[in-house]
């Protein structure tokens, strides 16, 4: 048990020091009701992500209900015609693969909105930057050390870190972009910000019926509380 | 005719079943002190928030799968693609959350207007059994979704039965049935969350209510209502509970309603403090998450767990935080009930009890830095000081004369006495002489007329 202590003790510190190091977070303006937004950035998913990480809660006929798209257009931009539409958004890559050539197996992107959260994904999807000590070529400015080598770096073109000298140790303090991509800087943030708006989306597919939903009720138990108040004071004019 | 027949109808029941004494004894006949204020309505909320959690429940245990390899992608199952299964999810989280916020009030109530003590000690002891039913259930019940919070708060609160002496390591087995949190520990907290909690949890609920009615129901002025009976037997200032609290308690319910709607369809996750960001990764054994943290209503006992630099003293101090509670009707020896009419001492002591008591929610939820430690370690001190000192203090402290009869339910600002209140009035007038509140005033006024003109007179 003492194992255990030591364990959560030094995740704490690590913990505290990992998130002085690292840059600040890039908020993301994300709208889940942008359905086009969300329907690009499934597109981007299934060319760029899907070849390695999973998302087994969600199922190609859902997204395509909720995108109000239908099957042939789902075909065309994120399923591919060989696909079966009920099926979840299943990778290809067998799990001991990616064991051999990445050390961990890419987790399932089913929450990793939630987990993580919305701004996190934005600032991590954006974060890469060249680092010839790794394996992969890259390095990321959010999440360091990271095994998942920079699928983008085609469209973002590879950004090179800023380091400043900071009490003897080098600080990483921002990235430039040393060659460019296929697309320009906005156009790559839009692009990002499509994909984290998909897997928003993703992590609670609930969520358009809840919002939706939300005010009617809430508005229905005011209305309540308006007439119960009244019934209270109906029946409490003789007490003093 | 029809009336007739209902009343034979009646007749027949409470021929055999004591229904007509039974509904006049707990509700039409029993007189309840006519001035509860917003303080009171939490036992009712409690008592709805229970049921909520029952009906909830259910329809969730219907399509969770208590096994360590399904039980995190059945939640999600429950999300996605059971009808109305995030609805009826985000309910049952909510609600826990709402169950402690509710009784954590219900408490101060006690605290405040001293309902705890004499002739109700039963009734807070029943209570706070309730009370530790609670937090068995909520712990048990948050390993289910078997997220990595789910795990890792699981493992480390039930390693800390391992720090008792002699039988501490069997006993921590005995409750996980494997040597770390598994799949047996799963089944046998699923076993106790669905079915052994919820049913002692009922019985005492009848208990708590039984012994309520027994002695009858304190208020904010503290007094014994049944002491002042007129001619036919009741109370001068008691009301009966139906009608008159049964529309008061309809209308805390709709509020509260609204409120838990707000949560439920906008914020269910309520900034990681209701469902933690760390629980939406499934658990694994292998890899500890940054931060573990328990739910916010197990904090404050948490950091005080954490004050203490021993594991064993830990775990007896927390121990000792729930326990003390129990203590309370004989720690606390003033005769003088509620916090009107009792001293200065009693009230800072209070105060100062309230502020360490949520200093250290706070802190609970934080990781530990040396400044939290030694602020951690104020505030259990702090809380600990208040029960201990109660005895004393309250034999010390000057109380006001208690009244023979019930005044307001809340007392208006203008009667309130203290240094603290004139200062509030002062402010208060001051600021109804600036401009922007006048403007603000007469913007009000003119929507009110408004809305009167419009919306409550009937047309011709």
């Amino acid at each position: 048990m003492k194992i255990l202590f030591a364990i959560v003790i030094l995740g704490l510190t690590f913990c505290a020091q990992a998130s002085e190091g690292a840059l600040p977070l890039a908020e993301a303006e994300v709208d889940v009701f942008d359905l086009p937004s969300v329907h690009r950035g499934a597109a981007y998913f299934a060319d760029y992500c899907m070849g390695c990480h999973t998302i087994k809660h969600l199922r190609y006929s859902r997204l395509a209900k909720d995108l109000k798209l239908t099957e042939a257009e789902l075909r065309r931009d994120v399923l591919g015609e060989g696909g079966k539409f009920h099926d979840s958004l299943l990778s290809a890559l067998d799990r001991e693969d990616a064991l051999k050539w990445f050390a961990v197996a890419p987790p399932d992107l089913s929450l990793i909105a939630r987990a993580r959260g919305a701004d996190w994904l934005y600032s991590y999807l954006k974060g890469f930057y060249a680092d010839s000590t790794r394996g992969t070529g890259v390095n990321n400015a959010v999440f360091k050390d990271v095994a998942m080598p920079n699928v983008f770096w085609e469209l973002q073109g590879l950004q090179k870190p800023v380091f400043k000298k900071h009490d003897g140790s080098e600080v990483l303090v921002g990235l430039e972009l040393a060659g460019e991509g296929k697309m320009s800087p906005q156009q790559f943030d839009r692009a990002m910000l499509d994909l984290v708006n998909f897997l928003v989306y993703a992590a609670e597919p609930g969520q358009f019926d809840r919002l939706r939903l939300g005010k009617y009720v809430v508005f229905a138990l005011l209305f309540l509380s308006v007439i119960l108040y009244k019934l209270k004071k109906a029946y409490w004019t003789d007490i003093h | 005719m029809a009336l007739e027949k209902d009343k034979s109808l009646l007749g027949w029941i409470d021929e055999r079943f004591p229904l007509t004494s039974f509904w006049n004894e707990h509700l039409a006949k029993y007189y309840a002190p006519k001035n509860f204020n917003f303080l009171y309505f939490f036992g009712s909320l409690a008592l709805l928030v229970l049921v909520n959690q029952i009906v909830t429940g259910i329809f969730l245990a219907m399509n969770y799968k208590p096994d360590a390899s399904l039980a995190f992608d059945s939640i999600e199952y429950i999300m996605r693609d059971v009808n109305w299964g995030w609805l009826i999810r985000y309910m049952h989280s909510t609600g826990s959350s709402a169950f402690f916020i509710v009784v954590y009030l219900h408490m101060f109530r006690a605290l405040f207007y001293g309902s705890f003590k004499k002739p109700r000690e039963l009734v807070w002891l029943f209570g706070m059994v309730i009370f530790l039913l609670l937090m068995a259930e909520a712990f048990m019940g948050y390993l289910l979704p078997w997220g990595q919070m789910s795990f890792w708060g699981a493992q480390v609160i039930i390693s800390l039965f391992g720090a008792i002496p002699v039988i501490g390591e069997d006993l921590a087995q005995l409750i996980r049935g494997d040597y770390v949190v598994a799949d047996a520990t799963l089944n046998r907290f699923f076993a106790f969350h669905v079915i052994a909690i919820p049913l002692a949890l009922l019985g005492l609920v009848v208990l708590h209510l039984a012994a309520l009615h027994t002695v009858g129901s304190s208020n904010p002025d503290g007094i014994e209502i049944k002491k002042n009976k007129d001619e036919n037997g009741i109370p001068r200032d008691g009301i009966p509970l139906h009608p008159y609290y049964t529309v008061k308690d309809l209308f805390a319910v709709s509020v509260f309603l609204t409120v838990f709607a707000l949560i439920v369809f906008y914020m269910p996750e309520f900034g990681g403090y209701f469902l933690e960001h760390a629980n939406f990764e499934p658990a694994d054994p292998l890899r500890t998450p940054e931060h573990i943290a328990p739910v916010w209503y197990f904090t404050p006992f948490y950091s005080v767990l954490r004050a203490v630099p021993d594991k064993l003293g830990g775990v007896i101090a927390m121990g000792s935080a729930v326990a003390v509670l129990f203590a309370l009707p004989w720690l606390d020896r003033g005769e003088v009930k509620s916090i009107r009419y009792r001293g200065d001492l009693f009230k800072i002591a209070l105060v100062l009890f309230v502020i360490s008591f949520i200093g250290l929610g706070i802190l609970g939820t934080r990781p530990v830095t040396p400044t939290s430690t030694i602020l951690a370690r104020l505030f259990s001190l702090l809380y600990f000081a208040f029960f201990l000192s109660l005895p004393f203090l309250s034999r010390l402290e000057k109380t006001k004369p208690v009244p023979e009869r019930l005044g307001h339910s809340i007392i208006p600002l203008a009667e309130r006495e203290g240094w603290h209140w004139r200062w509030i009035r002062n402010g208060l007038a001051w600021l109804q002489t600036t401009p922007i509140y006048r403007c603000l005033q007469s913007q009000c006024w003119q929507c009110i007329e408004i809305i009167k003109k419009n919306c409550c007179k009937t047309k011709p």
